[in-house]
């Protein structure tokens, strides 16, 4: 393995920094519009997870629409973490909206999605059962050359932690059944938008929307994405100027979906945020990796890997976005 | 019997036409292509092939084996079976 590159660099952080914060708040705020007006709908939903994009979000519609014409729905479930209401209530009075709470724990048990993901994992953990918690993780692709495939964290009510690598099957059947949970929530949003006349607002960023970070159909799903063309640095960057307060923007980013704490590095990316948005822009402007592995004291082996993992995961993501092919375009 | 490197590659190539390219073009990869590069492999066809070299030929892939240089190409997937059967067969 090479030494990380040393050499002086015009590429960093600063890349990525909006010139005119409040000018970019202006031009979504008037897309979101844009958009509302052109579906004839007068107003939009947001779903609140309490992180910093819907927290965003929700602080952009109500510029957009007005608060008045804003509804966060809360929809918190049986594995979310015991902050994510407090947080997502925060966002709401910042953003100065109102708010819904629908707690989807019996549409999921009712869809069976507990019972069949806890059916997959004692495939893997025949001991796993009630007061067990899990969550599904990947190698690191800074550390080793290994293929990114998923295993399975499980910890006993006793503390004790097993892990194994998931079976294609019961990998395929976790990852269906928790699909569950973006599912219904994006089902109880559109709800709330057919009974008010709203749209219904997305809120992956552009490292998420890009690289596929999303349930097809379910938190993939959306009128208008407004922070989908933003770097995850820039929607911090706008949070800051639009108020969402410090706990949001301080708080780690989570998954928020598996019953352990996931770290979105963990089930996703191949570095934090910051570092990832970085790569992904030397990706799409074709900055060579020795200048990249030197802004972010990486080796240049390092930062290939980080490349080839970002084009392998935008070849998955063209299924994810895909709308309904009509026979003639297949 | 063990399976020599001839029926094992006979073998992967259908294993990859049946499962990932399903048009006959297996047999026109080339030994050393890169499985990931030609975009026939993906994380969920790692499972696949792994899945498929312990059920069919009865070895274990350990996590510390799950690297391209194993697993990338057709050569390195008949190498690799080769090898763990060979060390099966010395334990």
């Amino acid at each position: 393995m090479t030494a990380p590159a040393k050499t002086a660099t015009s590429f960093g952080p600063h890349v990525l920094r909006l010139p005119d914060p409040d000018a970019t708040i202006a031009e979504i705020a008037e897309g979101m519009r844009r958009a509302a007006r052109g579906f004839r709908r007068r107003g939009g939903v947001v779903g609140l997870s309490g992180g910093v994009d819907s927290s965003v979000v929700a602080a952009l519609a109500a510029r957009a629409f007005g608060p008045d014409n804003v509804l966060g729905v809360m929809m918190p479930e049986a594995d979310s973490s015991e902050d994510t209401l407090a947080l997502s209530r925060l966002a709401a009075e910042a953003a100065g909206i109102t708010t819904v709470l629908e707690n989807i724990t019996p549409i999921l048990d009712g869809a069976g999605a507990y019972r069949r993901r806890d059916e997959a994992i004692r495939r893997v953990v025949p001991r796993y059962g009630p007061g067990w918690k899990v969550k599904l993780v990947l190698p690191s692709v800074i550390e080793s050359e290994s293929y990114r495939i998923f295993s399975l964290v499980a910890r006993s009510p006793d503390g004790e932690e097993v892990k194994a690598r998931l079976p294609l099957e019961a990998y395929l059947q976790v990852v269906a059944a928790t699909n569950f949970k973006q599912r219904t929530r994006k089902m109880v949003e559109y709800y709330h938008a057919d009974r008010l006349n709203y749209v219904v607002l997305g809120t992956p960023n552009r490292l998420e929307y890009d690289q596929g970070f999303f349930v097809k159909n379910g938190d993939g799903a959306a009128d208008v994405k407004p922070i989908a063309h933003l770097y995850k640095s820039q929607v911090y960057q706008l949070a800051e100027v639009l108020g969402v307060p410090e706990e949001i923007r301080s708080r780690p980013p989570t998954t928020d979906t598996y019953s352990l704490p996931q770290s979105q590095e963990e089930f996703y990316f191949s570095l934090p945020y910051d570092r990832m948005d970085l790569c992904l822009y030397a990706v799409d402007h074709e900055v060579p990796a020795a200048e990249v592995a030197a802004a972010l004291s990486l080796t240049e082996e390092q930062v290939e890997r980080v490349f080839a993992d970002i084009a392998s995961k935008r070849r998955v993501s063209r299924y994810l976005h895909a709308a309904p092919l009509l026979v003639a375009e297949t | 019997m063990k399976p020599d490197s001839g029926s094992i590659e006979r073998e992967l190539r259908q294993f990859l036409d049946d499962n990932f390219i399903l048009d006959g073009g297996a047999e026109r990869l080339d030994r050393e292509e890169s499985l990931t590069q030609a975009g026939v492999l993906d994380s969920m066809g790692v499972l696949e092939l792994i899945m498929f070299i312990e059920e069919r030929f009865g070895v274990q892939v350990p996590d510390e084996d799950t690297l391209p240089e194993n697993l990338d190409s057709v050569a390195r997937v008949v190498a690799y079976v080769e090898r763990r059967l060979a060390e099966a067969a010395a334990a």
